[in-house]
């Protein structure tokens, strides 16, 4: 397939923005509080955040925020009056500013959310987003991409896909999808001819750190294993994981009601904290953490490839970054590849 | 450490312990806990500056506390996190073994938590300068000033409870927020909830915060909430003379003197 | 603003100040009718949580109001509650509460003109305030979503 190729020159970037603010986009990108960078809605192209290998939480919430209405429900003397969520209601985004990993995360959300049942809401979300995504020049210790079977200029989940083309420099704009081109239409001047650009010598050095089949295959039969435990120690059991993660879409439905009314909100949920499986009975099977990490470990490498063919993880590093106890993800892969069970 | 590794090695292999809490190099030159059962591992074990992860947190786990006495390497906050906790009966000189280590890095080996107490006493809860400097800032403010702060820097916690988690003192099975009857604290992240959900935890830990900010530490997004257990302590200290933790003492909160004043009850 | 009637709620301990206002009513003492009464046992039993769900209910204001410190009907509820008091006060200040909406008191048995005295004042101070729009914004029905800003 051949991807159409432009250049778009440095100062374009900021045109580029304002020209879509101009024609009404609503525009989410990365963001700095606090010395922490997450995806929000920005006015200006000041708001924007460039400096960074990897944000603190993922780009999901454009398709999958943290606290959903899904519908509203009123008692009256006639019986209940139930009102779901208008598809119209929702914006278009331009998400500005993402990692070619978490282009690819949102296809394996996207396998989980039209697995067995299909998402109508979520799906209305995702398809209003349309993914300027960005390569990575540079890479840190927590990135694992090309373990995963991504790599720092994987095209895969954007619709137009930049490379800066050393540092300062300007950047190859990659058009893969026909929602790419409708953004190239509104500034195509922009878009420059491109002349036999290698994005190949721009892109970051991510070594492969370990074989995710073998991981997959040990697996199989590492379930009982007592590393576990000796893995799951300093876990202390926080939904910190789970939340940054791109992929993780563990959600709890909540009735918020007052009095006669109220709504029905999904919000995030993670399989880490003590009673996620608590069932009504009291019987809660997974009551220690080591079968919660477990869980996290084989949902992502062994049961997500066995059912929706997609690796349950992106190897952006986040979980690692964000955890509190240094669980460091990509560690235990690597010591579960080399186990011999 | 080498005296803190040695003296490791010594309790387990002479079985007084059956495992020992302290802290390995982790990953981008971070510090992260370690737990060793075998003596062979002793030699993991490091300590500085960078070791200030409040390991107390582990020894209410139940997975931790099954496998026998526990020793652990600790720090002023850590210490002052165990002579708390055993005050309220969840650790003991049965199951704990303390190896102290001091402001200036020298390893005392406790005999018991009477001596751990002792140590910690010599020493008040400072708040540290830049904290201190925050809190005088919004002293300053007006309140619908502080409301708008509140509000714009608690909105974007997305409850993952990191802060709970890592903290020594919140240890409860079932915390208040996973009961819905009643549901105090909304589930879902929200501008209200999210609120609730920080005054409640500073309320809980009124009279039992040992200024550790692990709480601030762990949460993913930075989020200055060890500002609110800050101010507690300090409102512990105008209005009762504070508090140290101690093994006998009665707590904080559920005490009183007949004459705790106050200007605001009609 | 000239209709808007104050939405109050009293937690009042059942020994003390229920009495008390039971008196204000026998003495047929007029006084404004904003307050909606909850009864405790004591006021030791007070839940700070209340509060905070009050004002999230749309109450405008609060009264919390017991025994007299030393006669507490069970001895020493009161102490412990005036100790909660003090540091639950200082905590919603410093979030930005607005505490004169929160109104203390000691009133015993005998004291049905103070009861009333208490919540003519609260009443005439909060008209002066207004609705507490502050934290009706944030409590916003339905629940608002959070998410990218």
């Amino acid at each position: 397939m051949n991807i159409d190729g432009r250049l778009v020159r440095k100062e374009s970037l900021e045109k580029l923005f304002k020209i879509l603010k101009a024609n009404n986009r609503t525009i989410v990108g990365p963001s700095q509080k606090n010395g922490r960078i997450s995806y929000k809605m920005v006015e200006n192209y000041e708001g924007i955040t460039s400096e960074y290998i990897q944000t603190t939480q993922s780009p999901k919430e454009v398709a999958f925020p943290r606290t959903e209405k899904i519908l509203d429900y009123s008692k009256n003397a006639d019986g209940m009056t139930v009102k779901g969520i208008n598809a119209d209601d929702i914006p278009d985004i331009v998400l500005w500013g993402v990692r070619p990993c978490d282009t690819m995360g949102m296809g394996e959300l996207s396998a989980i959310f039209n697995w067995d049942y299909r998402d109508e809401i979520y799906n209305s979300r995702s398809s209003r987003v349309t993914v300027l995504g960005f390569s990575c020049g540079k890479s840190d210790e927590y990135c694992f991409c090309t373990s995963v079977g991504g790599n720092p200029g994987n095209i895969e989940g954007s619709d137009i896909l930049f490379t800066q083309l050393g540092e300062n420099g300007d950047y190859l704009a990659e058009i893969i999808t026909e929602k790419g081109s409708q953004v190239v239409s509104l500034a195509s001047d922009l878009f420059e001819k491109a002349e036999n650009i290698v994005k190949g010598k721009f892109l970051a050095d991510v070594p492969v750190r370990f074989e995710k089949e073998q991981v997959r295959q040990n697996l199989e039969k590492y379930f009982d294993s007592e590393q576990w435990v000796a893995q799951s120690l300093k876990c202390l059991g926080c939904g910190a994981c789970a939340y940054v993660c791109p992929t993780c879409a563990c959600f709890d439905i909540q009735d918020e009601a007052h009095g006669k009314s109220g709504s029905r909100v999904r919000c995030w949920d993670s399989c880490g904290f003590s009673l996620f499986t608590l069932h009504t009975s009291g019987h809660n099977p997974r009551e220690v953490q080591s079968q919660r990490w477990r869980q996290r470990i084989m949902h992502k490498f062994s049961y997500m490839p066995d059912r929706l063919s997609v690796y349950g993880c992106t190897g952006c590093g986040r979980c690692s970054r964000a955890c509190p106890a240094d669980m460091n993800i990509l560690d235990h892969l690597i010591s579960i590849q080399e186990v011999t069970v | 450490m080498d005296e803190l590794r040695r003296r490791a090695k010594e309790l387990l292999e002479a079985s007084s312990v059956k495992v020992v809490i302290g802290y390995e190099n982790g990953t981008d030159g971070k510090t992260r806990a370690l737990f060793i059962e075998n003596p062979a591992d002793a030699g993991k074990l490091v300590f500085d500056s960078r070791c200030i992860m409040n390991l107390a947190a582990y020894i209410t786990k139940h997975e931790v506390k099954s496998k026998g006495k526990m020793a652990i390497a600790a720090t002023l906050p850590v210490m002052r996190a165990i002579v708390q906790l055993a005050s309220e009966f969840q650790v003991n000189d049965n199951n704990l073994l303390v190896l102290g280590i001091t402001p200036e890095s020298k390893m005392i080996e406790f005999k018991d938590l009477t001596e751990v107490e002792t140590f910690v006493h010599q020493y008040q809860i400072e708040i540290d300068s830049r904290n201190k400097e925050m809190l005088d800032r919004i002293e300053k403010m007006t309140p619908s000033e502080r409301w708008d702060f509140w509000i714009q820097e608690l909105t974007p916690c997305f409850k993952c409870y990191a802060c709970r988690a890592a903290c020594p003192m919140c240890y409860c099975h079932r915390c208040t927020v996973e009961f819905n009857q009643p549901q105090w604290i909304p589930v879902p992240s929200s501008e209200l909830g999210n609120l609730e959900w920080h005054i409640m935890r500073a309320i809980h830990l009124a009279g039992r915060c040992v200024d550790c900010d692990a709480c601030y530490n762990a949460c993913p997004l930075a989020i200055p909430l060890n500002l609110l257990t800050k101010r507690m302590l300090l409102d512990a200290r105008e209005h009762f003379g504070g508090y140290q933790p101690s093994l006998k003492a009665e707590h904080l909160m559920s005490t009183y003197k007949p004459d705790d004043k106050e200007n605001f009850i009609m | 603003m000239a209709d808007f009637e104050p939405k109050i709620v009293a937690f009042v301990c059942n020994w003390c100040t229920y009495a008390g206002a039971d008196l204000t009513g026998t003495s047929r003492i007029k006084y404004a009718s904003n307050v909606r009464i909850v009864r405790f046992p004591c006021t030791g039993r007070i839940d700070y949580m209340l509060l905070m769900k009050s004002f999230d209910e749309g109450a405008d204001g609060i009264i919390v109001s017991g025994c007299h410190p030393n006669d507490c009907h069970y001895t020493s509820g009161n102490f412990h509650a005036r100790r909660r008091w003090i540091m639950v006060r200082s905590l919603c200040d410093f979030i930005g509460i607005d505490i004169r909406r929160i109104k203390f008191s000691w009133v015993s048995a005998a004291e049905g003109a103070k009861w009333a005295d208490i919540v003519n004042t609260t009443v005439s101070e909060i008209r002066e305030l207004g609705p507490y729009n502050d934290y009706k914004k944030v409590a916003k029905r339905p629940l608002k979503e959070v998410s990218h800003g």
